[in-house]
Formats: C-alpha cells, structure tokens, sequence
C-alpha cells in the first residue's frame, strides 16, 4: 500500500492560534481509487484535514502529497482536486449548464468539447433536461446532483465532499448515498468524504478514519469498524453500545475475565487491556445480546423500558448497576412476554463482547 | 377536503359553507388594519408636512394667476386677440382700468415684477404709468402712448398676452433655457442667457463622477470589512459610520481647510515638491472641491449597500471556483464579482440620487463651477423670488431622477437592489 498511495499525509500537523493543535500529528495513506470517509464529531479535524487537501488551508507541519508529488506550496486551483461543497456552492447567478461549463472554461477547452463533457455530466447524474435552469429553481437534491456533476466534470482524479448530504432529509439522504456510492464504483476516481453521519460512512465507504480531538481513532473497513472498534470512543461513536465496567482479574491469550461490581466473572475478547487488576470497560452491541436464556456470559437483568421501533423492540435494562443497558429484541413472536418490571436473564457470546480503555 | 374537489371549477368553501376567499380576506383584514393603524402617524406627517405642501409648490411651477387675479379687465380682452393684428382701443381702455384699480389698491407691484420676468424692463413701464393712470382720457391709445411709447409696442402687449395665462408653460421653458412666445411656440433663449440646461447637465457629470468615485473607493473598503474577523470589522465599521456623528457643514468646512490654498495638502505638495509655494493647487471653490467633499460625505452610502451584499455571500462559492481550477482574479470576477451587484446598484442609485440634489456642500466649496442646480433652486427661492421658476426647475430635477430610476429598473430591475 505504501508505494501505490496515491493521496498521503505525513506528520500534518495543524494550529489555527498558536496554542492549540486542531489536527494532531496526522499519518493517512490513501490508494487510488478508495473511497475513504473521515468520520467524527465536529471540531474532531477531520474538516480541517480536508481544506488542507484542497489547499484552502495550510499545513502548520508536515507534508501532504498528491500522486507522489507533496502540494504543500500548491495553490487550490492548480491541484485539481473536485470538490463538493456542504451546501453546493453551486454559483446562483449562472445557469445549471453555466455551472458545469466554468471549470472547463478556465481551462480553455474548445466549445464542442465543454458541450460534449457537460452533456455527459448531465446524464450521468440524471439531470439532462435541467441545463436552463438556475440553481435556485432546484430541488435540494437536484442540486446536490449537480454540485457533483460539477465537481466530476473536468475529470479530476481526487473528488472531495465535506458533507455534501448534510442538507438533505432523510430519504433523499439515503438514496444519493447510493447514488454517489454507484458513480464511485463506475468512474474508479478517487473519493475523500467527510461526515459525522457513522451510517453514511458506513454504507459509502471503503475505508473510514474515525477523528477525534485532531488524532485518527481508527482506519479500517466498515465491518471491521463496527465489530472490532479499537477503543470506547470508536465503539461509542460507531452505532450503539453498551458499557459495563469491570476489574481484570485474568489475562489468557486473547480472553480476558473481569469482574463486575457485583461480582459478576464476565469473560471478553483482549482489546487494548493487558493489566490484570486494572479496570476496563467491557462493550458488547444491543443486538448481540440473547434475553431469558444462559450463554457463555450471563447476567441478571431488569426491563425498566420498553419502546416499540417497528422492525424491533427497544428494551432499556438494569445489567450489572447500569441502568441504560440496551437490548433490541427483534420483532418476533416471544416479545410479548416482556414487560416493564420483569426480571430475567441475558447473556451473550464471549467473542461478542470487547474489553476496552484501561481505566485509571 | 373532498366538497372542494367536487366543486372545483366553483368556488372553495369552507366548512360552514362559505367561500374560503371571503373568509380568508376576513380573517387577513383584521391584521391589516392593525398593520395600517401603526403607520397611520407617521403617513399623516408625511402627507400632511411633506408630500402635500411639495406638490401644492410644484404646481406653481405650471400654473401662477398673479396677472390673471388683478388685470381683471384686460386678461378677457386679451383672450381674444390674435396675438398680431394691432392693439384696439378696448384693450387700452381695460389695462387703464386695471392700472387705476392697481394703483388704488397698492397691488401694482405684484403685477410689475411679474410681467418683468416675462420682459425685462416692463417693471418700471408699470409702475409709473400706473402713477398716472388715473388722469389719463380717451383715447386710451393715444394718451397712454405718450406716457410711455413702449405701450405702442406690439412685444409688450404679446409679453402681456403670455402673462395672462395662469396655467402655463412659461416657466418650465425657462427652466430649459427657452422662451414661449404668444404663439405658443417654444423657441431657445440667446446663448448668453442659456444657463440651465448647462447646469442640469454639470449636476448630472458631478454626481456620476462621484457614483463611480465612491464605487472605486467603497468597493474595497466593503471587501475588507465582509472578510476581516467580526472583531476587526465591527470596529472599521465604526469608523465608517463616523463621519454621520459630525454635521454634514462641519465635514465640509473641514474640507476647507484642508483643500484651500494654504491648506494642509497644499502645505504638503509644497513641502513634498509637487507644487511650488508660489503656483499652489486650486483644489477648492470648484469643481475638484465639490467632487473632493461629496465624494467624501456619499462614500459611506456606498460602503454600506455593497458591504451588507457582500456579507451574505458565502466564501464557499470562491473556493468552490478555485477548486475548478480558476486563478483568484476569475475567481473573483466571474463569480464574486456578478454576486455583488445587487449591492453595488443599490449604493450607486442611493448615492447618485443623494448627489443629484446637494446643496450645502456646493454652496460652500463649489465656487463658480462647482455649483450645482439646486443651488441655483435656492437662489431663485430666496433671491430672485421667483418661485415659479425655482419650481419647475425642481419639477424638471424630479422628471430626471424619476426617469434615471425607471432606465434603472428597466437595465438592473429594482428587485434586484438590497440595501442590506
């Protein structure tokens, strides 16, 4: 991966006052081709990081290259680099087809050529027929559309989006996450994406870098994301999840054994804890969690709430003194046996549950 | 729901069974009253103080009876005549009633200085005829005659006959450098005497040089304040707006001193060997000087339209050019650029309108070229007295601006103005 990268960057460091780093000693790699999503909360860098990449910001410290060649003193409209802007940015005083003939203008391209890329541009997003029309005459999804045309039309290699669905509702949201997920696949360009929507990282990506506080928290695969997060905050932030908080008492290659405040002698996967006689925190995902029946781990549980989603039930539980334990039972026939008050049992599989963050 | 859509080509009802537009208009005219309550002082004042008594002057611009009111004897006769043919002697005999009746009542001068206006030198022709009107017998003609042989002249019965109509043209010719002739015709006043349509003309070269003056100066100054930290523009903002804290006859003297002879900038050209102590600059009671000051006091006017356009334009739509691939000066002209217009077209007409009507400044600093035409209204309100003629000098002003705002609304549409 190392000789194929086609966007890297190398100690980056950024500090907009002087005192305070807002991207901390950054390292990322990306090959070409990969849709990579820079996932976290606001003010985590990961926008900051963006910029930087498209040269409206500088790096404090550092070297950012771009197919080999660092573009660190490289003004914005020399890189080539497409960009989608959070809310489009498409220009309000031009038409849609003057939108997507500016970049080809400024880059001198003969007329019949603009008309024949434009065109092309259009179809790919669907939106042949909307070239007259100004921007404010669209729907906020057809002009998201045509903010990507836009940013794909002169063919750059590296497209950046800084949360360019943000605007959406919903379903639309979801649809053009496919959309753009499709026109990735079909034109092979490479995409950085920035959110803090874990579902469209998720769904979107190759690769996701969670941020938080200016450091990369993780870098993998979406599966491996969400099954093997490395600590709490990628646990947290990367769907829902439950904590419970546990003193190691045994280390055995990959299993730990820690004991609740109970008492309770629960059993995990090794994350990053390795003390025994340090306190870590033990997670474990609401669906992975069977009520009513032993398993590998069992605990004593109460049903304190009950909220009915549709495709599954919401069950808030006392487990182990935590008393927003979640479970989501699915929808099936034996839910109606729960009630609020019930004491039962839950239990789930060790390789489902991870200890994680040594706990002062 | 579904009784609308059985009844779609009837009219919406309501549950109730009244016409929804009925209702609506009901339930919209309450709050409109309200609406219209809290502006009712304020639109009392203004029509009432302003507007009203603006247009009552207006009026004397086409319409002045001073003639028509005292020479009730003559103003008939002369409705009648042709304006060529030879003054009968009935016409004498009514203007020597007239004269008598004038005399007696003291009203005499009122008809002089305006017959005056229509010819000079008729005031003195008046006034001392009507001295001795009262011994004067038939025939008129010939008595009156040889009193002053003036009276012989076929001009001053035409000049009287021109008088005689209140509503006339008269003086908006004047105020275009024309005369109106008892014919009805227009014809231009001899080159000496055109001076109006000059000064129109300088009104309106002085306030498009200061339009674009103030629009070459502001346009960056805004720039600068829509993109420095709130910080920092709040306080740059302060001192643009602190020119308004002083009077406007303050800021104008203080041009004064600084553009006079031995002002502080010629001290400076001297001192800097620009200009010799000797040959200094005359940079004021001229025209420099009014285009200097009035650039000055209008610029803030400028300032602010195009800065408060400027501050809603959202720097992603420059980066979003950038990212394309354009340099910063296409950047900036294809896209930024287009977006502030709207600000830039409401500062210019607001300036150029303002510019259009100034007077203090002028007055002060504008010496002989420098003077624009309201102060030529002023002189005819407040010297001359002949406010017909300052009138419809301000009647032709508001004909210009109203005509520059209709080409406005036609080339940019006013729609497209914000004023922040």
């Amino acid at each position: 991966m190392a000789n194929n990268s086609f966007v890297k960057f190398e100690n980056v460091q950024k500090s907009y006052d002087g005192e305070t780093l807002v991207v901390k000693d950054l390292n990322l790699e990306i090959p070409k081709g990969e849709f990579l999503t820079m996932l976290g909360p606001s003010g985590s860098g990961k926008t900051t990081c963006l910029m930087m990449l498209a040269g409206f910001e500088t790096a404090t410290q550092g070297i950012i290259s771009l197919g080999g060649n660092p573009i660190n003193n490289i003004p914005p409209h020399k890189r080539g680099i497409g960009m989608v802007f959070q809310n489009y940015a498409l220009f309000p005083h031009m038409t849609v087809y003057e939108n997507l003939s500016f970049p080809l203008e400024v880059r001198k391209l003969p007329k019949s050529l603009r008309e024949e890329k434009i065109k092309r541009a259009l179809d790919m997003v669907q939106m042949t027929e909307f070239g007259n029309r100004r921007p404010a005459q669209l729907s906020g999804g057809q002009q998201q559309r045509i903010a990507l045309a836009r940013s794909l039309v002169f063919e750059p290699e590296l497209v950046l989006m800084d949360e360019p669905l943000g605007a959406l509702d919903k379903q639309l949201r979801e649809h053009m996450q496919y959309e753009i997920k499709h026109l990735h696949e079909k034109l092979g360009v490479t995409v950085v994406y920035v959110t803090h929507d874990q579902t469209e990282a998720l769904t979107m990506s190759d690769r996701v870098a969670v941020f938080n506080d200016g450091v990369i928290q993780q870098l993998a695969s979406p599966p491996n994301l969400y099954e093997k997060p490395d600590n709490a905050f990628v646990a947290q932030f990367i769907g829902e999840n439950n904590k419970i908080i546990a003193q190691v008492v045994d280390v055995k290659g990959s299993i730990v054994t820690a004991k609740t405040l109970k008492g309770n002698l629960l059993k995990s996967k090794k994350v990053n804890c390795d003390t025994v006689g340090s306190k870590t925190t033990l997670s474990i995902r609401p669906e992975r969690i069977n009520v009513g029946v032993k398993g590998e781990n069992t605990s004593e549980a109460e049903v304190l709430e009950l909220i009915y989603i549709g495709d599954h039930i919401r069950c808030r539980m006392n487990v182990e003194g935590d008393e927003n334990f979640i479970v989501k039972i699915p929808n099936a026939k034996k839910v109606s046996n729960l009630k609020i008050g019930l004491k039962t049992k839950v239990s789930w599989a060790t390789d489902d549950c991870r200890a994680l963050d040594r706990l002062a | 729901m579904q009784a609308s859509q059985n009844k779609n080509n009837e009219q919406m009802l309501t549950s109730d069974g009244i016409p929804l537009k009925k209702k609506l208009s009901k339930a919209l005219f309450r709050s409109r009253l309200r609406a219209f309550g809290l502006v009712t002082p304020l639109l009392l004042l203004i029509s009432i103080g302003f507007v009203f008594p603006i247009l009552v002057f207006l009026t004397r611009g086409i319409y002045n009876d001073t003639f028509e009111k005292y020479m009730v004897n003559l103003t008939p006769v002369l409705a009648e005549w042709n304006g060529i043919s030879e003054p009968t002697e009935e016409m004498f005999e009514a203007l020597v009633l007239d004269l008598v009746w004038l005399k007696e009542t003291k009203n005499i001068g009122k008809v002089a200085s305006r017959m005056n206006r229509e010819m000079s030198g008729s005031r003195s022709l008046f006034t001392s005829s009507a001295r001795k009107a009262k011994k004067l017998e038939a025939p008129y003609k010939e008595s009156l005659i040889k009193v002053k042989k003036k009276w012989g002249d076929l001009e001053t019965w035409r000049a009287m006959k021109v008088t005689s109509h209140s509503l006339t043209p008269v003086f908006l010719a004047s105020a275009l450098d024309m005369k109106y002739t008892a014919e009805g015709s227009f014809i231009q006043k001899s080159e000496d005497r055109r001076i109006h349509v000059k000064l129109f003309i300088r009104t309106l070269e002085i306030s498009l040089i200061v339009v674009i003056a103030g629009l070459i100066l502001g346009y960056p100054v805004a720039f600068l304040l829509a993109n420095l930290p709130i910080r920092i523009s709040n306080l740059l903002l302060i001192l643009v707006l602190l020119p308004f804290w002083t009077s406007l006859l303050v800021r104008t003297t203080a041009w004064i001193a600084m553009l006079q002879g031995q002002g502080v900038l010629n001290d400076l050209f001297v001192v800097f060997g620009i200009a010799t102590d000797e040959d200094r600059f005359t940079l004021i009671y001229n025209k420099a000087g009014t285009l200097i000051s009035m650039t000055h006091i209008l610029l803030p006017f400028m300032i602010l339209p195009i800065y408060s356009v400027m501050k809603t334009i959202p720097p992603s739509y420059v980066r979003a050019a950038k990212s394309m691939g354009a340099t910063n000066w296409t950047a900036f002209w294809r896209i930024y650029f287009p977006q502030t217009i709207p600000g830039i077209g409401a500062g210019a007409i607001l300036v150029f309108i303002l510019a259009i009507s100034f007077y203090i400044t002028p007055a002060l600093v504008g010496g002989q070229d420098g003077t624009m035409i309201s102060n030529f209204i002023d002189y005819h309100m407040r010297k001359s007295l002949n406010w017909s003629l300052a009138a419809a000098m301000g009647g032709v002003l508001l004909v210009i601006i109203l005509f520059l705002y209709w080409i406005y609304d036609r080339v940019v549409g006013i729609d497209n103005m914000k004023l922040g």
